[in-house]
């Protein structure tokens, strides 16, 4: 079978029961996708299919031959990080690094759908979805950190979405005289 | 397990039988302790290269898939092999009844655990290891394989046991402690509480799923495993293997998260090695997300009668915390519920106990703050009742009770900025806003309530050792067995070392979680940064003295900044004075000193909730935490372990309750859909403030654990908010929206 | 997961043929089914890959109808803007449910076969009528919070999890299919879903081997107001504990229409003439919006932990129709 991942070829002979998932981690040495769970429960495993977000231990590789697909290893490089990977490593938007890339490829695809104009739950008026925190945080929830690094992370992707610094929501210590 | 320390000049070797009151990070110059530097593993993180334990390529590997009991009490009468032998791609199928270990280890641990898997105790229980040239074929021949069981009645329903508990024997806690007249003094108090708070079992829930890889060269095993704590574990697993500890090297570079699931080692480590050693080839065994939830750890649940005799001033005379939890048969361990209450408040009658029920349900063990996470919520929840029976501010009655020595040794505190912490949080936080009648706050649907909690965990050193070389080039090598679990160890050490020997981060090279390097402590009980960054230290402070000897000045008067080694108005590159290398090894052990003051770390908690005054659904809006934890070794990476405790508060306030089918002692909500851990949504913008604190008693960084204290009292600042939003007093965990129903106001 | 049959269909009726066999099963999204399949839940002899079929379209029609490919994603589908305009309550269910990657996949037919989530379907060691027909039934005197309380039987009382599912019954949906011997047939969504009685096994109308190629909307109610309310444990990615899908005109104080769905209630994606017909026609008070709670709870019954549904979906449809009638 042959797939097209990170722009790159590649040539495989799988079981059809073989997940997307498996597939790269197992047989192409692409280790950077995560298993957490194996059933679409946690987000670790987040890849690029056509552009799109998905779930890469939820569908079969076999279905995917003619897609190009992108992983966290095709979206930048140490030494030539995605702006999303850098700002991740400044806002800490991690601990363990488990969940990391998964994230990190749901953030670019996420970004992506607000471009499209795309609406969430936590959207007022349907048509015209702008991104908030509450948005990052709702569109976001498809990826579960236990590390619960999840302000660092919503920090880091309102850095690359233009959106500035939230604003303080309590008084600082010199305010109060401590 | 400390034997494998060089000996001679080149060891700097501390016990903590007395105060540190100097440290050189506060003399260093280089300037990055406690700066928020970014971790220094991070592009590999955010880059997918960090090398977890399922993703080592060895020639010629296997793939295991490992299979659980499918009864919850019983005896496996026969497996039937041959009947997935000759399914596609399947190398054998390994079981060893007597060596397989039948539940994970507790921490620290230097024995196995208990062994053998013939006699089925839990449901899942680990009892055979499938072995295939693939996932999928090992998974398939796994979800085949034939096994027959006699059935026997289990003990499965905490609540139809209950009574039977026994008394906990000491551990690393008191079991059980008393203290005056408890009975007497709630006798002759103006004012009185009585009231029982139960917490579920939970999951640590680590998004790394347990894992090893196996794989022997002759008589010795190194396991590529996923674990918080290797030194401890090797031994452990060379226990179980009966082979010499010497002959077992475990490796455990990143992990993708722990929160003490990962202390001591877990079925799949054992599996896989005999797997290994039977066929001769590396081994992998990955636990899929049901088996860690069956088969791993849990933390117990607990019921908790907390009574408190006060006098109209609120002063406490009297404390009683008594707790049940629950294990496996045979097991020691229990959830050392009680054990802030012993030094968080005064009052001279004390009654803090601890009994265990046993059940088929199984191992409990330690998760991110064993005790306090859950002790904490009986303990806060109830002082805020007697605030209210008091009418009493939920602050003040808390101050009030702030006592100066421990309430129970006659020993000082080592530090502690309680009150202040609470003060200064009240400030920031607003709690002057806080409404004192429940229910009296709406916006719209939503009945909007502010909590309190203190926090506080005790504050542990561990042994521990680091060996850090300079190089010809001046570049260095930090060493050492400890982990880094998400914690920032790998920042923190790195920090240390640089500030000490003045060689910039960029230039220190990090190797942890390698059994082959010094032993050490890992990862757990919050103790990690303090004990490996003190043998750190210690490493460091030798290697000052040798420096300062190759160019023969006085020690004190050497100043080492960004390579350049600076004493008696001479100036050399430090690369200069290491000659073909210089290295040291740094060892911290605990001491009499931890007896000579109550040491613990502090802090205050302070939640806004809302509760949809028709569904009873709760979300928290704001949190904030105001930690005392000593010196804070990197702002960055101490306010993220913040930020992730306080989280677990939410989850173990509201969303977390691992459910065990009462009929079977299977579990019901095994996996991350229906066991819901906090998603992004459920997590509001959290924040995090540290008190300046140095704790000289503690160790030479003055610095206290940081890892769990966020997480220590979180949840009863939630469960205290939903109180004063809606007047629902709930004493079951979590408050999911069926518990308040009754309470809300009418549609 | 055991092994099948690998087949990819290029058009309707190649995959229909394809689907004859025994134990065939189309996958497309397959966000629930490969899930399944991992656990032997689920275990195909053959799967027949119909994602490169030409079902991804969503058309307005002369009625002022829209038709759904039945591949059409439920990302897709929640952000049309033809969607959003005139059927908000779909948008809005399909939003609440699952996560962005799992939307990206999963597809409007495959949303509408989700199976339960009930604790004891998904364990194999556990006994499951809808599993395995006759071996018994876990959740009743077990662990059934997530569970029905509506439309149950001795056999299950599995609670259907779709979100999308119920807003289409609020919708009046029509399931057009492809059957193999190549007729069509367009299915009322009333009349798609079974009860499960005795064969709790029997989820839907469908044929072994039919594909459902379409869903179809009739025009929209001019006019009316739209809502989708979850209640879940968690603020995101969580199924419903209760959810009500209404579409409501008014009439000045009057109500004129009302189509009312509800989720985690219901055996199947739960609608009751009798809760409209308590509505339609009555002014928008308390008291109606009480006896529609009455008509719609009725029969409900609780199996322990799942009774708190009852008391929840009461405060929940009041609450609803408030917000629906703008009182």
């Amino acid at each position: 079978m042959h797939f097209t991942i990170n722009g790159r070829s590649y040539e495989a002979d799988i079981d059809v029961r073989t997940s997307l998932l498996d597939l790269c981690r197992e047989h192409l040495e692409l280790t950077g996708s995560k298993k957490g769970c194996d059933h679409g429960q946690c987000g670790a495993c987040t890849m690029l299919v056509n552009g799109r977000r998905v779930n890469s231990c939820l569908t079969l590789a076999v279905m995917h031959q003619d897609d190009e697909i992108v992983t966290i290893e095709g979206l930048g490089q140490v030494g030539n990080l995605h702006p999303l990977q850098d700002a991740f490593v400044r806002h800490d938007g991690y601990q363990c690094g488990y969940c990391t890339p998964g994230q990190i490829c749901s953030a670019v695809g996420m970004l992506d759908e607000v471009k499209k104009g795309w609406p969430s739950h936590v959207t007022g008026d349907l048509h015209d979805a702008e991104l908030s925190d509450a948005e990052i945080s709702e569109r976001m929830s498809g990826n579960i950190c236990r590390c619960a690094a999840y302000p660092n992370i919503v920090d880091a992707i309102r850095e690359v979405a233009g959106m500035g610094d939230r604003d303080p929501v309590l008084k600082t210590a010199a305010e109060i005289g401590a | 397990m400390f034997e494998k320390l060089f000996a001679g000049g080149d060891t700097n070797s501390l016990t903590m039988d007395a105060p540190h009151p100097a440290s050189l990070l506060d003399s260093g110059v280089q300037g990055v302790i406690s700066r928020p530097i970014d971790r220094v593993e991070g592009p590999l993180k955010v880059s997918g290269t960090a090398t977890y334990a399922a993703e080592y390529r060895l020639d010629d590997m296997v793939h295991g898939v490992l299979v659980g009991a499918k009864i919850g009490h019983g005896t496996v009468e026969s497996i039937d092999c041959d009947a997935v032998k000759l399914m596609p791609g399947v190398i054998d199928v390994v079981i060893d009844f007597d060596t397989f270990i039948r539940n994970s280890q507790q921490g620290g641990e230097t024995n196995a655990p208990t062994q053998g898997v013939k006699e089925v105790d839990y449901f899942g229980q680990i009892v055979a290891i499938v072995l295939a040239d693939s996932f999928e074929n090992a998974r398939a021949a796994a979800q085949a394989l034939p096994i027959h069981y006699t059935k026997k009645d289990g003990h499965y329903a905490f609540e139809e046991h209950r009574d039977e508990a026994e008394p906990c024997q000491d551990s690393q806690v008191q079991g059980y402690y008393k203290q005056g007249d408890v009975d007497k003094a709630l006798a002759e108090a103006p004012v009185t509480l009585d009231v029982t708070y139960v917490t579920p079992s939970q999951n640590s829930a680590a998004m790394e799923p347990h894992a090893s890889i196996a794989v022997w060269n002759d008589d010795a095993l190194t396991l590529y495993g996923s674990y918080q704590m290797p030194t401890s574990d090797a031994e452990q697993l060379a226990k179980s293997l009966g082979v010499p500890k010497d002959k077992v090297r475990i490796i455990s570079r990143y992990i993708g998260g722990g929160f003490g699931s990962k202390l001591g080692i877990a079925p799949e480590s054992v599996a896989a090695a005999i797997a290994s050693r039977r066929l001769g080839r590396p081994v992998k065994a990955v636990m899929a997300r049901q088996q860690v939830f069956d088969a791993t750890v849990r933390r117990s649940n607990t019921e908790q009668r907390v009574r408190f005799a006060a006098g109209t001033d609120g002063r406490l005379t009297a404390v009683a915390h008594n707790s049940l939890t629950s294990n496996l048969p045979e097991e020691t361990y229990f959830e050392p519920v009680g054990i802030c209450t012993h030094f968080l408040y005064s009052g001279e009658n004390r009654s803090i106990t601890h009994d265990q029920v046993t059940l088929n349900i199984l191992l409990s063990g330690s998760m991110r703050a064993p005790g306090e996470a859950v002790g904490m919520v009986g303990l806060e929840c109830a002082m805020d009742e007697l605030a209210e029976t008091l009418g009493m501010d939920p602050i003040e009655l808390r101050k009030v009770n702030d006592p100066d020595r421990d309430p129970e040794q006659d020993v000082p505190f080592s530090s502690r900025q309680l009150s202040r912490s609470l003060e200064e949080g009240a400030k920031m936080f607003g709690w002057d806003q806080r409404n004192r009648t429940p229910g009296s706050r709406r916006e719209g649907e939503w009945l909007i309530g502010i909590g309190v909690s203190s926090a506080a965990r005790s504050n542990m050193l561990q042994q521990s050792s680091a060996k850090v070389e300079i190089h010809p080039d001046g570049s260095a090598t930090v060493s050492s067995a400890m982990t880094d679990i998400g914690t920032g160890s790998y920042t923190i050490m790195a920090q240390i070392a640089s500030e000490i020997l003045g060689i910039p981060v960029e230039r220190i090279t990090m190797s942890l979680g390698d059994t082959n390097d010094p032993p050490a402590a890992g990862s757990g009980g919050s103790w990690g940064a303090a004990s490996a960054g003190s043998a750190v230290y210690l490493a460091c402070e030798r290697l000052r003295e040798k420096l300062a000897a190759a160019m023969d000045v006085d020690v004190d008067v050497l100043t080492l900044k960004d390579g350049m080694a600076i004493g008696d108005n001479r100036q050399k590159a430090i690369s200069d004075l290491v000659g073909e290398g210089m290295q040291a090894l740094g060892e911290i052990k605990p001491g009499k000193n931890e007896k000579l003051h109550r040491q613990a770390s502090y802090g205050a908690h302070f939640a806004e909730v809302g509760v949809n005054a028709v569904t009873g659904e709760v979300r928290v809006r704001r949190m904030l935490g105001v930690f005392a934890a000593g010196r804070i070794l990197n702002a960055k990476t101490a306010r993220s372990q913040c930020l992730g405790g306080m989280t677990f508060g939410i989850g173990c306030a509201l969303t977390e309750d691992l459910i065990h089918d009462q009929r079977t002692g299977k579990l019901v909500n095994r996996d991350l859909a229906e066991y819901h851990v906090p998603v992004n949504a459920d997590v509001p913008q959290l924040d995090v403030h540290f008190l300046d604190e140095r704790d000289i008693h503690a160790n030479p960084i003055h610095a206290k654990g940081i890892g769990e204290l966020g997480i220590c009292g979180a949840a009863p600042a939630i469960v205290n908010a939903v109180y004063n939003a809606c007047g629902v007093r709930v004493r079951e965990m979590p408050i999911t929206c069926d518990k308040l129903l009754a309470g809300l106001p009418p549609v | 997961m055991k092994t099948f049959q690998y087949a990819r269909a290029d058009s309707a009726e190649t995959a229909v043929q394809e689907a004859i066999a025994q134990g065939a099963k189309f996958i497309a999204g397959g966000t629930n089914l490969l899930d399944l399949m991992k656990l032997q839940v689920e275990t195909p002899e053959k799967l027949v890959d119909i994602t490169r079929l030409p079902l991804g379209e969503i058309e307005q029609r002369e009625d002022g109808g829209l038709t759904i490919g039945a591949l059409v994603p439920n990302s897709d589908l929640a952000a049309d803007r033809r969607v959003i305009d005139g059927y908000e309550v779909l948008s809005r269910a399909l939003l609440a449910g699952a996560s962005g990657q799992l939307r990206n996949k999963a597809t409007t037919a495959g949303n509408l076969l989700q199976r339960t989530r009930c604790y004891y379907f998904y364990d194999t060691a556990s006994p499951c009528n809808k599993r395995e027909p006759g071996s018994g039934c876990g959740a009743i005197g077990g662990f059934n919070r997530i569970l029905a309380v509506l439309g149950t039987s001795e056999s299950c009382i599995a609670s259907h999890p779709s979100d999308m599912a119920v807003a289409m019954r609020a919708l009046d949906a029509t399931i057009v299919t492809l059957k193999s011997d190549g007729d069509r047939r367009r299915i009322a969504i009333g009349d798609f879903y079974r009860l499960p009685g005795n064969t709790p096994h029997i989820e839907t109308a469908l044929e072994p081997g039919e594909l459902i190629t379409a869903i179809e909307l009739p025009a929209p109610v001019e006019g009316a107001k739209h809502l989708y309310r979850k209640v879940r444990d968690r603020a995101s990615y969580a199924f419903a504990l209760v959810s009500v899908a209404g579409v409501v005109k008014m009439d000045g104080d009057t109500i004129a229409s009302a189509a009312l769905a509800f989720g985690g209630l219901g055996t199947m994606p739960w609608r009751d003439a009798g809760v409209e017909a308590a509505l339609v026609g009555q002014p928008a008070t308390t008291a109606t919006f009480e006896a529609a709670a009455d008509a719609l709870l009725a029969d409900a019954r609780g199996y322990g932990s799942n009774d708190f549904k009852i008391p929840l979906a009461r405060r929940t449809l009041i609450a609803s129709l408030r917000d629906l009638t703008g009182r």
